[in-house]
This record gives C-alpha cells, structure tokens and sequence, in this order.
C-alpha cells in the first residue's frame, strides 16, 4: 500500500513539475498562441504567404500522397527498430535468463510512451509555446483532426504535405527508441517497477524538453542554428548520457569483472542489429518528411556510412584482438548507424565513408578500452556506443555539412551547443530522476532476484 | 566383467560406436559431459570483455562387457578415437561386480 502510494506521488509530480516549469518559462508567447490557436486556423491557411509557426487547418488537397505514403512506411520502419529490432539486439547481449526482462523493457516502452505521447507528450515537443518546451495545445491530441465533409486536415507546421496524424506517429517512433535505448546501460538489474517510473518521467522531462529545443523552430537551439537531422543529439546523446548516469546511479551488476557474462544468444542479436539498420532508413530518410531527392541523399548516406563503421569497427577488433568477432560488426554497424543520424540529409556519399569509420573505430575502444578504464559497467554500451557515436556524428555534421544539399552550413561551434546542452542538462536530469526514484520505491532489484534471474523473480517466466 | 569408460571428443563418437558394435558391443550409455585435461580451455572475447572457458566439451561413452571382450573394445575405442592431437581423452576401466538386467532379472553374463 505504501509502495503504491509513493507511485501515485511520483506520477503527480510527473505532472506538476513540468507544468510549473513552462509557466514559469516566459510564457507570453504560449499563452497567445493557446489563445490564438483555434481563431488562427482558418486565415493562416488562406494567407499560404506566411510561413506557418504553428499546426493548422489546411484543404486536404494539399497533402501530397507520395510524401504521405512514405512517412507511413517510415513511422513503421521506426517502430519495428523498437520492437522487435532493439529488443532482439539487446536480448541476445544478457544472460539468458534476463533475456525476457531484457525483451520486455523495450515492448513496455513502447507501451508507455504511446500513451504519454497522446496525453502531453507530442504537444510539449512540437508545439509551439516557450523556448524551452512546447505549449498544451495539442494536449490529449486535442484539435488534430480531419473533416471529411468540409475537406480540411490537419497539419503540423513541421511537416506542411502529409497529415498531422502521421508526422505525430512518426516523431512518436523516435519517442519510443529513445529511452528503449537507455535500456542497455542498465539491463540485468533495474526493478520494473522503477524503469517504468524512470522510462515515464524521463520521457517527459527530457526527451520532450530537448525535441522541442533542437527541432521545433522555437527551440533555442533551433534559433542557434544546431543540426540534427535525424536524432544524433535528441536521440542519441541524449540515451547514452541518460545510460551512463544509470549505471553510475545502479551500480555494477554483481559478479561484475569476476563472474564471465557471455552473450547467451548473439544470432538474436544480429538479427536485431539487421533490423535496426533496415528500420533506420525510415529513421533517417523518414526525417526529409518527404519522399524527395534529400530523403534519397540521406538514405545514401546512411547505407554508407554503416558499412564503414561495420568494417572500421570489425577490423580494429581484428587487429587488436586477433578476430573479428559477430558482436563486433553488428556493434561497428549500430555505431555508424547512430553517427550518420544527425549527418544525413546533410552530407554526401564521402563524408559519410569517413563519419562511418570514425565512429566505428573510435566506438570500438570507448566500448572496450574506455569502459574497463573508467570502470562503469554500461552493461549493452549504450553510452560507448550511443553517445560516443552520437557526439562523432553531430560534430562531423558541423565539419561536413553541405549546403549545396541542405540549404544549411554547419559549424562545429554551434554543434558542440547541441552537445554539450544535451550532454549536461540530460545528465543531471537522469541522475535526480534516478535519484528520487531509489529514494521513494527503490531502483534496483535484491540481490537474490539478480542472482536468480530478472526473468523469473520479476515475470515469473523463463526461456529454456 | 569390467565397465569400460571413455571420454572422448563429441565428433568422434560415431566412429567409436561403429568400432565398439563391430568387436561386438551390444549396447553403450552416452552423456554429454565437461571437464578439462592437458588441452585446457579456450578464450572467448565479447566486446574486449575476455571470457577464459575452463571446461571442453567432450563426450563420455560407458560400456559393461565380459572379461574376454575388454582388451577388444579399448583397442577399438583408442583407434578410432584417436586424433594424435591433445585433447583425444581418456579411458578408465574398473571390475564391475554385477549385471541386473531389469526386464527379465537376469544376472551378470546373460544381462549384458
């Protein structure tokens, strides 16, 4: 009973905070656009001159169908990187008998953040409202519509030719792959209980925060002109630092660096990582929002950039290790999947042979060099592979960056913004969410139920 | 009668059976078993986490016979086993101080 009385307390403070937060933020301009918002609708989608700030009512003959059809393709390439695709990469890296825990965190997520995403989540991150967080204009999805009869639609000012409803599930998919992502830094020991908790309020008060900053045109770090195309730093920097302060927070798994914790199953996990990578073209070239010549260029540039950092990843292992080893090129790949994240859509085929190598290589010595230096125990490399790869990549965008192809020159200064903001404000966001967490419910399991396997003392089941 | 215990590396097995059935073995027991020797283990290497495996697979193959057979059935069991290499296993023999055979309760000789 007391238990669930500190759940109910958290999960108000989910709401309170947040509210308080954005109030507090100078919030004229949320609260004109709330105001403004329905009244707006009709002259803005007469007057096409002005260019759009916020969602709104257009005629559904503007939606382009080819446009439309590929980010339905994408928004499901993106799920399917989630569920079954990361579940699976991370499920063969556990001992087996934490590969149903393993495997549940990444489908519970999914489950949760949909949820959150309808209630506040998507208005938050792409709604106009503050600099620093969305207004609740599209709260509980309220206003996204479609009228048949009068032929009027809905949509995102992000995303002017396919319907509102689609770019919302579309952006939902990176929503959901984030915090599965953080997922690896702590597999084998977090209650469930708590990851729901963590994965809920993390959700909210950092992935939505830092969406809305580097990718609704109000965000400060929009306004600062910070690249990302895909989700280098929303997505990537943002899980592996979130990783990292996990497993900081947990601690080591017992038995760590004394007892061996082989992979049980790595076919599982190269399947996964296939689908990861199959699924990132939706990721990636999904980002264009279009089905034009820069999703083409991105979706290049991501097919070659995995291949680098498969290959860059392989043979370094090879060489300093004396094989090249399954789990390695499937790592290599995930790793040049996560560099060319932010780059894509803005470089071309070249630079991404050299952003692939880079973080293939540099990936391999902070998964294994740095992690047993430093001594933390990023259980899957969440932070080695993500945040590492997800700070190459945004960096080389600033380097690499053409303008013929994005209308857009990068600076390395203004990319270490995106970094170094998501690097700090994610960090200790986590760490005081993690904390409050271990403080109210408690964050990870007893030691008898992770020696006994998270399968069977938290789900009562168990794979043979 | 002695009981004839053979651990030997798994791809041999089916050249052992065949070996052992042709000198006139009737039955075996076969397990599948771990352990280590002079071939000790192997290292394994998971994103430069390095796993020394101590124990090799090997297979153990039991078999009861009568006095008269017992020198046949390890010469058989050592030639086709053997590889040359460390690592080919071991054989152990003991006395074996009686046979049940459960379907008809016969004893010792008949049983085997």
């Amino acid at each position: 009973m007391t238990k669930l009385s500190r759940l109910v307390v958290l999960g108000l403070l989910t709401f309170s905070i947040p509210a308080a937060w954005a109030e507090d933020a100078p919030a004229s301009a949320a609260a004109t656009a709330q105001t403004a918002a329905p009244a707006a609708a009709e002259p803005a989608a007469a007057d096409a001159a002005a260019a759009p700030t916020e969602p709104q009512l257009i005629g559904t003959d503007k939606i382009n169908s080819g446009d439309t059809a590929w980010m339905l393709t994408s928004t499901a390439l993106v799920l399917m990187m989630t569920i079954p695709g990361l579940a699976l990469f991370y499920g063969g890296m556990v001992r087996k008998k934490n590969v149903l825990a393993t495997l549940m965190q990444s489908f519970a997520i999914t489950c949760v953040v949909t949820i959150l995403w309808w209630l506040i989540g998507y208005s938050w991150a792409f709604t106009p409202g503050s600099a620093y967080l969305g207004g609740a204009t599209r709260a509980f999805m309220n206003g996204m519509t479609i009228m048949k009869d009068a032929n009027k639609i809905t949509v995102s000012h992000l995303a002017l030719t396919i319907p509102e409803t689609v770019y919302a599930m579309f952006q939902l998919t990176f929503a959901i792959i984030t915090p599965a992502l953080i997922a690896g830094a702590f597999a084998d020991r977090m209650k469930f209980s708590a990851m729901l908790v963590f994965m809920s309020l993390w959700s909210l008060l950092v992935y939505c925060p830092i969406a809305h900053w580097v990718w609704e045109p109000s965000g400060w770090l929009a306004v600062k002109g910070v690249l990302d195309y895909a989700g280098g730093t929303v997505v990537h920097i943002n899980a592996g630092i979130a990783g990292l302060a996990s497993c900081l927070v947990l601690g080591k798994r017992i038995g760590y660096g004394k007892e061996p914790m082989p992979p049980h199953n790595l076919t599982l996990t190269l399947i996964g990582a296939s689908l990861l990578w199959v699924g990132w073209f939706g990721f990636n070239a999904g980002s264009a929002v279009a089905a034009d010549g820069r999703a083409g260029m991105a979706m290049a540039a991501t097919q070659i950039a995995t291949a680098a950092a498969a290959m860059g990843w392989m043979f370094a292992e090879w060489i300093v290790k004396g094989k090249p080893s399954v789990l390695g090129i499937a790592s290599g790949a995930v790793a040049g999947l996560v560099a060319i994240t932010p780059a894509s859509g803005f470089v071309g085929p070249t630079p991404a042979v050299i952003i692939g190598i880079a973080a293939g290589v540099i990936c391999f010595f902070a998964a294994t060099s740095l992690k047993s230096a430093m001594g933390y125990d990023d259980s899957l490399d969440a932070f080695g592979v993500h945040c590492i790869g997800g700070i190459i990549g945004a960096l080389l965008t600033g380097v690499f960056a053409s303008k013929e192809i994005s209308g857009a020159d990068g600076s390395v200064v203004t990319q270490l913004w995106g970094v170094g903001t998501t690097l700090i404000y994610g960090f200790v966001m986590s760490f005081i969410i993690l904390k409050v967490i271990d403080m109210t419910i408690g964050l990870r399991v007893t030691e008898e139920q992770e020696r006994e396997g998270l399968d069977i003392s938290l789900h009562g089941e168990k794979v043979e | 009668m002695k009981l004839i215990t053979a651990i030997v590396k798994p791809f041999k097995l089916d050249d052992v059976r065949k070996a052992i059935s042709d000198v006139g073995v009737q039955g075996v027991t076969v397990t599948e078993v771990r352990g280590f020797g002079r071939q000790r283990g192997h290292t394994e290497i998971y994103r430069g986490a390095e796993y020394n495996v101590e124990f090799v697979p090997k297979t153990k193959i039991e078999v009861a016979v009568a006095d008269t057979l017992a020198d046949q059935v390890i010469e058989a069991i050592v030639n086709s086993a053997k590889t040359g290499k460390v690592g080919d296993g071991k054989i152990f023999v003991v006395d074996l101080a009686q046979v049940v055979r459960i379907r008809t309760n016969e004893r010792d000789a008949n049983a085997l």
